[in-house]
């Protein structure tokens, strides 16, 4: 039993890994089949969306490639990597046998370090004493217990890492006094900083006004782009990401479809997902979803 | 000067015991203050602190030292806390009430209790409103040592508490082990309950747990500078509250001096209302009311 594992994770490693794989995947929460059958991939430097209405399963998706949701089948692969534990029989650790139970967290540690996380909509309170660039350096070292010690490099890495997404402007100001968009802004930057290869967003674009929500939406393509970070985020909407989207994985019904936005946003494909049916309507570049008869 | 320092304030061994047990407090009162106020737990503070009074009412009864039972009995009901229900606020509040409730029950029993064997008023006022002035020199060295204790304890945890207080998601995201933290984090509280209630009483520490993290956090912007400023508060509001308690004893109604709780809490009060009247310079534009509508369909 063990050694079939042994031999299959072998084998994912030699096929060239994919930064991300879901292969599978299924939840159940409180007894309700939330997901299941989610299988996508993507590579450095993708843009992926998450779409699907606001209850379908999105959050749960993208908290159990944080690995803070134990799937109920299927696995999640992280640069060929198991993330989670229970892709090995008795629920260990995918180490070497024999490694210390602290290099078994190191693993962990560093499939976790891949991800670059930007939590959904925080409400942060005016008088929260966190600068922007206090927010940025807890990006560096705010999982790490004892106290950091301003010096000048870290300095130049968090004023880059605010550069990269234009909040350098009000770095010293309170991030709860901030906009919501800037507010964004300090998290992606509070994310980037630990140079992650995977930057997920949950509902970045959710609450902004429309300016607000292009700016984000080009920031996060140039991260893409040019720093070749794959970058999975989940909307609500699809339009304002239809320029920057390389993969939607249209989540509905417990269910994604997966692929080009073309190939998969057709009121066929959708109908199936569904379950009941669909129209998609295509308006000057723009795509609606609508309900139909 | 003299009218504010009156003779022989700094002579006298109890008012220097005093002010340096006043310095541990406030110092610690301050810096954990500050986590209390931005992780939003302080009713916690005040639960912590009326439970603390059970303890310290009934310490008296045993004849042990005040301060020995506010901390047995904060660190038991920090445990309590985390364990029942935390997942449902409803549940926790309903719970909370519950306990808080047979806690000042029993503390009003051990009170009664004290009255009548020790046959003086003293325990209730020294458990319920202090007694700085009458700290024994042996428990200094357990009092300052608890306060080490509790501001190593949120000094190390200090990024952590930062991060989980932003998103206790994010940091679950990172590994952070969120209810460990947070567990560690109420201990340290307990204690910090339980050094302001031995200075100006149970019913009275949250107001110095709380008070200076609330001026401070209206006037400074960094983690470091609001944990500096609190304590910097705390320590104002208790020094010069010990100084008046000792002028005060010269005053009417003569050679009876007034409580320095009093003082402290009113200084600790004073001190807020003068951060109102200086705001931090906002140069950014308060939110657009534009946000919180969705433009675009789904």
């Amino acid at each position: 039993m063990r050694n079939e594992a042994a031999q299959e994770l072998a084998a994912a490693r030699a096929t060239r890994p994919e930064l991300l794989a879901l292969d599978g995947i299924g939840v159940r929460l409180g007894g309700r089949q939330v997901l299941s059958e989610v299988t996508f991939s993507l590579r450095k430097g993708e843009f992926t969306g998450v779409i699907g209405p606001n209850g379908a399963g999105k959050t749960t998706l993208l908290r159990v490639i944080l690995g803070l949701l134990e799937p109920s089948g299927g696995r999640v692969l992280i640069e060929g990597e198991p993330l989670h534990n229970s892709f090995l029989p008795g629920g260990r650790p995918p180490v070497p046998p024999g490694a210390s139970p602290i290099k078994r967290r190191g693993y962990r540690a560093r499939n976790k370090a891949a991800i670059g996380y930007v939590p959904q909509k925080l409400v942060i309170d005016p008088d929260m004493p966190l600068r922007a660039r206090d927010v940025v350096s807890l990006g560096l070292d705010g999982h790490r217990l004892g106290f950091s010690f301003p010096s000048r490099q870290r300095r130049e890495l968090i004023e880059a890492a605010l550069r990269d997404v234009g909040a350098d402007g009000y770095a010293d100001a309170r991030v709860g006094e901030l906009s919501g968009g800037e507010q964004q802004r300090v998290l992606i930057a509070h994310a980037l900083i630990s140079h992650p290869k995977l930057l997920l967003l949950d509902e970045p674009l959710a609450n902004l006004d429309i300016k607000s929500e292009q700016e984000i939406v080009e920031v996060l393509g140039r991260l893409a782009r040019e720093q070749h970070i794959a970058v999975l985020l989940s909307a609500h909407d699809m339009n304002p990401l239809l320029g920057v989207m390389d993969r939607i994985v249209y989540v509905a019904n417990g269910r994604v479809a997966t692929g080009p936005t073309d190939e998969v946003v057709t009121s066929e494909g959708l109908t199936r997902l569904y379950g009941h049916h669909v129209d998609v309507v295509r308006v000057r570049n723009r795509v609606l979803v609508v309900a139909g008869e | 000067m003299h009218y504010l320092f009156e003779p022989g304030l700094l002579g006298s061994g109890p008012v220097r015991t005093a002010l340096l047990v006043g310095t541990v407090v406030a110092i610690t009162s301050g810096v954990i203050g500050v986590f209390t106020v931005i992780r939003g737990q302080s009713f916690a503070g005040h639960a912590l602190a009326d439970v603390a009074t059970t303890g310290g009412s009934g310490a008296f009864l045993v004849g042990l030292n005040q301060f020995w039972g506010f901390l047995i009995a904060g660190i038991a009901a920090a445990a309590l806390m985390e364990g029942i229900g935390v997942q449902r606020r409803r549940g926790r509040d309903v719970a909370t009430g519950v306990v808080l409730g047979a806690a000042l029950g029993a503390a009003a029993l051990f009170l009664y209790l004290d009255t009548q064997q020790t046959s003086t008023t003293g325990a209730s006022f020294t458990v319920l409103f202090g007694s700085i002035f009458v700290i024994s020199p042996d428990t200094v060295p357990a009092l300052i040592a608890s306060g080490i204790v509790a501001l190593v304890t949120v000094a190390v945890l200090a990024r952590v508490l930062l991060l989980t207080s932003l998103s206790a998601d994010l940091a679950r995201a990172r590994g952070v082990r969120v209810k460990i933290v947070g567990i560690a984090y109420l201990a340290a509280l307990a204690i910090s309950v339980s050094l302001a209630a031995v200075a100006i009483g149970a019913v009275l520490s949250t107001a110095l747990l709380i008070g200076p993290a609330a001026t401070a956090l209206r006037v400074t912007r960094s983690p470091v500078r609001a944990m500096a400023a609190a304590a910097i508060t705390g320590l104002a509001a208790t020094w010069l509250g010990i100084v008046l308690a000792y002028d005060s004893y010269y005053w009417p109604p003569y050679g009876h001096g007034w409580p320095v709780s009093f003082f402290v809490v009113a200084l600790v009060l004073v001190g807020y209302l003068l951060s109102y009247a200086r705001r931090p310079n906002r140069n950014r534009m308060p939110r657009s009311p534009h946000e919180g509508t969705e433009c675009s369909p789904a």
